[in-house]
């Protein structure tokens, strides 16, 4: 009963909170005085089109930053929670030895034909697709960390298709240290050759609108999206591994 | 015009996230929650892109609905795998 009173406190709690907001929303017809800084003198200031970029990798860079740590965080909590429990299983594993056989002969079953061809032609497309939308993360819309959610979901259709496909962790570990470490390196420049932490224009802003321009984004979205897709993968693969893992 | 139909589909597509959620919260079946939990994320990328935010979109799209959906599989797999073990 108790439970119960809590829970319509907290409902009308949230209610409240929420009508607020809907009541006093009025849509705005103008930009905030920071909106029209960025959008008069981004273009101008970092060369690159895509403003939402220009935001995100230069104005607000530290935040940007901020978001690949929890990543990389939350990556690191989920492989050491995994690895806790495998070992666990593996101190167990003699009791139910027949039945653990058998799920795992379940697990491997490989994929239809239908998805592993499909894989096998789409897998390079998406791929590269993951890399064309971080590359161009100052031209069109999209940029590291959708890349690199793409670059995943590529991983995540081979771990689909191809079950028994073995990822290198290793090369996980060193691509996304070595990402991670270039792009505050490449930060840290921007103190000392141009405007502070993470500014774009330690590099020659270039032609408006071309591959090669706007400074050091393409170089840090790079970075980004490699960071970011590498871990991702390396998520899917710690959940798969424990699975299919070595009994 | 334009824009009544550009209302018209959000408040379809919101319509669409309201259900799915519900659904998501509401279905005994642990997996077409889970598809559910997707399918909102889905519906409300797409209300990313008819609210001209691409970027967003692109995030949600694929890690909310794909990315995200996959890992819960996998993590309902292994728990049920617990959890029968834990009957025995």
């Amino acid at each position: 009963m108790i439970k119960r009173i809590f829970i319509f406190a907290m409902l009308a709690l949230m209610a409240m909170i929420f009508f607020n907001l809907v009541a006093n929303y009025t849509e705005n017809t103008t930009l905030s005085k920071l909106g029209h800084y960025y959008a008069d003198k981004g273009p101008q200031e970092l060369g690159a089109p895509n403003l939402v970029t220009a935001v995100v990798v230069t104005y607000r860079g530290l935040d940007t930053l901020g978001e690949v740590t929890v990543l990389f965080i939350s990556a690191a909590g989920v492989g050491l929670l995994l690895r806790r429990t495998r070992r666990n299983q593996d101190d167990d594993k003699g009791l139910e030895q027949g039945d653990r056989a058998e799920e795992t002969a379940g697990v491997h079953k490989p994929a239809s034909e239908i998805v592993e061809t499909a894989t096998e032609l789409l897998l390079p497309m998406v791929v590269l697709f993951g890399v064309y939308v971080f590359m161009n993360g100052h031209l069109s819309p999209g940029g590291g960390f959708q890349g690199g959610a793409i670059i995943a979901s590529g991983t995540m259709f081979l771990l689909l298709a191809l079950p028994e496909s073995h990822i290198s962790r290793l090369m996980i570990a060193i691509t996304e240290s070595m990402s991670g470490f270039s792009y505050v390196v490449v930060g840290v420049l921007g103190v000392f050759l141009a405007g502070g932490f993470l500014d774009n224009r330690i590099m020659d802003l270039g032609t408006y609108g071309s591959l090669f321009s706007a400074g050091a984004i393409p170089l840090i979205y790079l970075f980004v999206g490699l960071k970011v897709g590498f871990e991702l993968s390396a998520v899917l693969d710690r959940f798969r591994k424990e699975d299919t893992g070595p009994v | 015009m334009s824009s009544l139909v550009i209302t018209l589909l959000t408040v379809v597509l919101c319509a669409g996230i309201l259900i799915s959620g519900l659904l998501a919260v509401m279905l005994n079946n642990m997996v077409s929650a889970v598809v559910s939990a997707g399918l909102a994320s889905l519906f409300a990328s797409v209300v990313y892109v008819v609210l001209a935010a691409p970027d967003v979109a692109m995030t949600e799209a694929s890690i909310g609905s794909g990315l995200t959906t996959m890992i819960f599989l996998y993590a309902i797999r292994k728990t049920q795998k617990l959890e029968s073990e834990d009957d025995e």
